[in-house]
C-alpha cells in the first residue's frame, strides 16, 4: 500500500483536469440547460492550438518563454470554436425541443473530430507535445512532474478567478440571473444572448487551459482525446450537480480520485480481481455516473435549489 | 396631454394561434390605465409584447417617440418602460439588495442607485429588514413588493404591472394598491393589469376592458366602475 499517495495525488491531478472541463458543461448547462456535448471537442482543438503555436515558434524556444504563447493559442482557438457552434449551431435552435440541439452537439462533435483528422498536418495518429523542463519533483512519498505543477497553480487561480468574476462583476451577476430566469433577465436590461456566448467562451478557456495540462502530462495530442475525457468531465459535472461551478471542480477531484484509487485498488477485492488496473479505469467512472444518476440525481453536492452558478 | 404609450391594431400570435387580435389604445404621461378583462383575453401577451419578450405579428406601437415593434426586450427598457411581470418572477437565490440592483442593471450611476435602494426600503421597510436574504424565502405578498421595487429602480417612464395582487391575502393586496396610488401621486405612468377589477377601477384614469384578445369596451375608470356590463361581468354583481 506504499503507493496509496502517489494514487491519491494522480487521482487530484487527473480530476482537476476534468473538473477544468467540467466548467464549460456546467456554465453552459445553467445558462440554457443544454449539454454541450461537443464541449470534449472544444478542449481537443485547444490541444492542436497550443501544439500548432509551438511549432510556429522559433526551435529551440525555452518552453517556459512557448508556455504563454501556447495557453493564449489554446484559448482563442477553443473560444472561437465554442462560439461558433453557439453562434451557428445553437442559436438557431433555441426554443426548439430539448432533442434537437442535443442532436446537433453530438453530430457537430463528429464533424469537429473529423475536420482535425482530416486537415491538420498528421494528425491521422496522435502528435508529439511538447514536455515542460525540470522536474520530476519529490514532495515526501509522492513524485510530480513540472506539467502537474502547472496544472495545479493554473487548476486553481484560474477556479479563483472564476468565483470572483460571477460573484463580484457586473457580466457575473447579469450571469447568475439568466440562469435563474432568462426572460424576466431581459427585462431588466441584460443582453441574454451576450451572455450565453460570455458562458460559452468562459467555459471553452477553461477546456484550453486543460488541453494544454493534458498535453504536457501525457506529451501527446490527439484528434480523439476529446471524446472520453469530455465524457468524464461531463461525469464530474453531473457529480458536483450540474449548473454549480464549485460542483463541477468537486466532481472532478471526486472523478479522478474515484478513477485512481479503482485502478490501483479494485484488483486486491475478493472477486474483481480480474477488474482492476488502468484498462478498467473508464468502466469505473462510468459505474460511478450511473450510481449517483440513481441514487442522487441532483449531484453529490448539489442542495438541488441552493448555490447554483 | 402627450400619448408616451400609442398601441395601434396590436397582434399576436403563439403558433397559429392569435391571442391578440388588434387592439388599439394609448397611455398619456402620468395616467394610471388599466386593462381587465377574463383569463387568457391577451392581457399578459399584450403586456409581454410591449416589453418585447414577445415579437407582435401585426400593428405599430411607440412609446415615447420611438416605435418598439421588433426592438429586443433588453433595449426597451433602455427606453424608459419597465416590466413587473406576471407571477412576478424575482431572482430566488439572490439577495433582496442584489434583486433591487439588477432592476438598475442599465444605470452606473452608483449613488442613485443607492439612494433607490434606500427609496425602496422605505416604500417596502420588510424589504429593508431582510435585504441579505434571498428572494426565494419572501412570503407573495413581499416577493410582489420587491418585483414592484426592482421595476422602479430602472426610473422607467412607464412602469408596466401584470396583477400586482394576485395571490394575495386582502390586506397584503391592499398595501399594493395603496402603493400605486402613492406612485400615481408622485407622477408616475402606469399600465395596469388586474383581475381586482373593482380596486384598479378606483385608482385608474382609464380603463379598457379585454375579452379573447379584443378591447371591447373603454372609459375613464369612474364610467367603466358604474357602467351594467362591467359590474355584472368583473364585479360579481347581478
Ligand atoms: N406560451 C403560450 N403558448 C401558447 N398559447 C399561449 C401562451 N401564453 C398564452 N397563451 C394563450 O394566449 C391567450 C392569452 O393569454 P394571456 O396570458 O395573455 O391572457 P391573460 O389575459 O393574461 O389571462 P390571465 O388573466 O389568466 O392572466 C390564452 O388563450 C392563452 O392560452
Ligand atoms: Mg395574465
Amino acid at each position: 500500500m506504499h503507493e496509496l499517495p502517489q494514487t491519491l495525488a494522480n487521482g487530484l491531478l487527473l480530476g482537476s483536469m476534468y473538473g477544468l472541463i467540467a466548467i464549460g458543461y456546467t456554465m453552459v448547462y445553467g445558462i440554457v440547460q443544454l449539454i454541450n456535448f461537443a464541449h470534449g471537442e472544444v478542449f481537443m482543438t485547444g490541444g492542436f492550438g497550443a501544439l500548432t503555436a509551438f511549432l510556429m515558434l522559433p526551435s529551440g524556444v525555452s518552453l517556459w518563454l512557448a508556455l504563454p504563447v501556447m495557453l493564449l493559442a489554446a484559448v482563442l482557438v477553443s473560444t472561437s470554436v465554442a462560439v461558433l457552434a453557439e453562434r451557428l449551431a445553437y442559436r438557431p435552435l433555441r426554443g426548439s425541443s430539448r432533442l434537437a440541439p442535443l442532436i446537433t452537439a453530438i453530430g457537430l462533435s463528429i464533424a469537429i473530430q473529423q475536420m482535425v483528422w482530416a486537415w491538420y498536418p498528421d494528425a491521422k495518429q496522435a502528435r508529439t507535445f511538447p514536455h515542460l523542463p525540470g522536474g520530476p519533483y519529490e514532495l515526501g512519498p509522492v513524485t510530480v512532474q513540472t506539467g502537474d505543477v502547472f496544472l495545479v497553480v493554473a487548476a486553481v487561480l484560474s477556479m479563483l478567478a472564476l468565483m470572483w468574476f460571477v460573484r463580484s462583476t457586473r457580466t457575473g451577476r447579469a450571469m447568475q440571473a439568466t440562469a435563474q430566469d432568462p426572460d424576466t433577465s431581459r427585462l431588466m436590461g441584460i443582453n441574454t444572448d451576450r451572455i450565453i456566448v460570455t458562458a460559452f467562451a468562459i467555459g471553452a478557456a477553461f477546456a484550453a487551459l486543460a488541453a494544454v495540462a493534458h498535453g504536457l502530462r501525457y506529451g501527446q495530442v490527439d484528434f480523439r482525446m476529446g471524446f472520453i475525457t469530455g465524457l468524464k468531465a461531463f461525469t464530474a459535472a453531473v457529480l458536483g450537480g450540474i449548473g454549480s461551478i464549485q460542483g463541477a471542480m468537486l466532481g472532478g477531484l471526486a472523478l479522478g480520485l474515484a478513477e485512481a484509487l479503482a485502478a490501483g485498488y479494485v484488483k486486491f477485492l475478493p472477486g474483481l480481481e480480474l477488474f482492476g488496473g488502468g484498462a478498467w479505469a473508464n468502466v469505473w467512472a462510468f459505474v460511478l455516473l450511473i450510481v449517483v444518476l440513481l441514487i442522487r440525481p441532483q449531484g453529490l453536492f448539489s442542495k438541488l435549489t441552493a448555490d447554483r452558478a | 396631454m402627450t400619448a408616451l404609450l400609442e398601441v395601434e391594431d396590436l397582434r399576436v400570435s403563439y403558433g397559429k394561434i392569435e391571442a391578440v387580435k388588434g387592439i388599439s389604445f394609448r397611455v398619456d404621461e402620468g395616467q394610471v390605465v388599466t386593462l381587465i378583462g377574463t383569463n387568457g383575453a391577451g392581457k399578459t401577451t399584450t403586456l409581454r409584447t410591449l416589453s418585447g419578450l414577445l415579437k407582435p405579428t401585426g400593428g405599430r406601437i411607440s412609446f415615447d417617440g420611438h416605435p418598439l415593434a421588433g426592438v429586443p426586450a433588453h433595449k426597451i427598457v433602455a427606453l424608459g418602460l419597465a416590466h413587473s411581470p406576471e407571477g412576478r418572477h424575482i431572482f430566488p437565490r439572490l439577495t433582496i439588495t442584489e434583486n433591487l440592483q439588477l432592476g438598475a442593471f442599465l444605470r452606473n450611476d452608483k449613488e442613485g442607485i443607492a439612494r433607490d435602494i434606500q427609496r425602496a426600503y422605505d416604500l417596502f421597510p420588510i424589504l429593508g429588514e431582510r435585504r441579505k436574504q434571498a428572494a426565494g424565502t419572501l412570503s407573495g405578498g413581499e416577493q410582489q413588493m420587491l418585483a414592484m421595487g426592482r421595476a422602479l429602480m430602472s426610473r422607467p417612464k412607464l412602469l408596466m404591472l401584470d396583477e400586482p395582487s394576485m395571490g394575495l391575502s386582502p390586506i397584503m393586496m391592499q398595501k399594493i394598491m395603496e402603493t400605486i396610488a402613492e406612485l400615481r401621486s408622485t407622477g408616475t405612468t402606469i399600465l395596469l393589469v388586474e383581475q381586482n377589477a373593482q380596486a384598479a377601477l378606483s385608482l385608474a384614469d382609464r380603463g379598457h376592458v379585454m375579452e379573447i384578445g379584443k378591447v371591447v369596451l373603454s372609459g375613464t375608470g369612474p364610467d367603466l366602475l358604474h357602467d351594467e356590463s362591467v359590474r355584472k361581468a368583473y364585479l360579481g354583481e347581478d
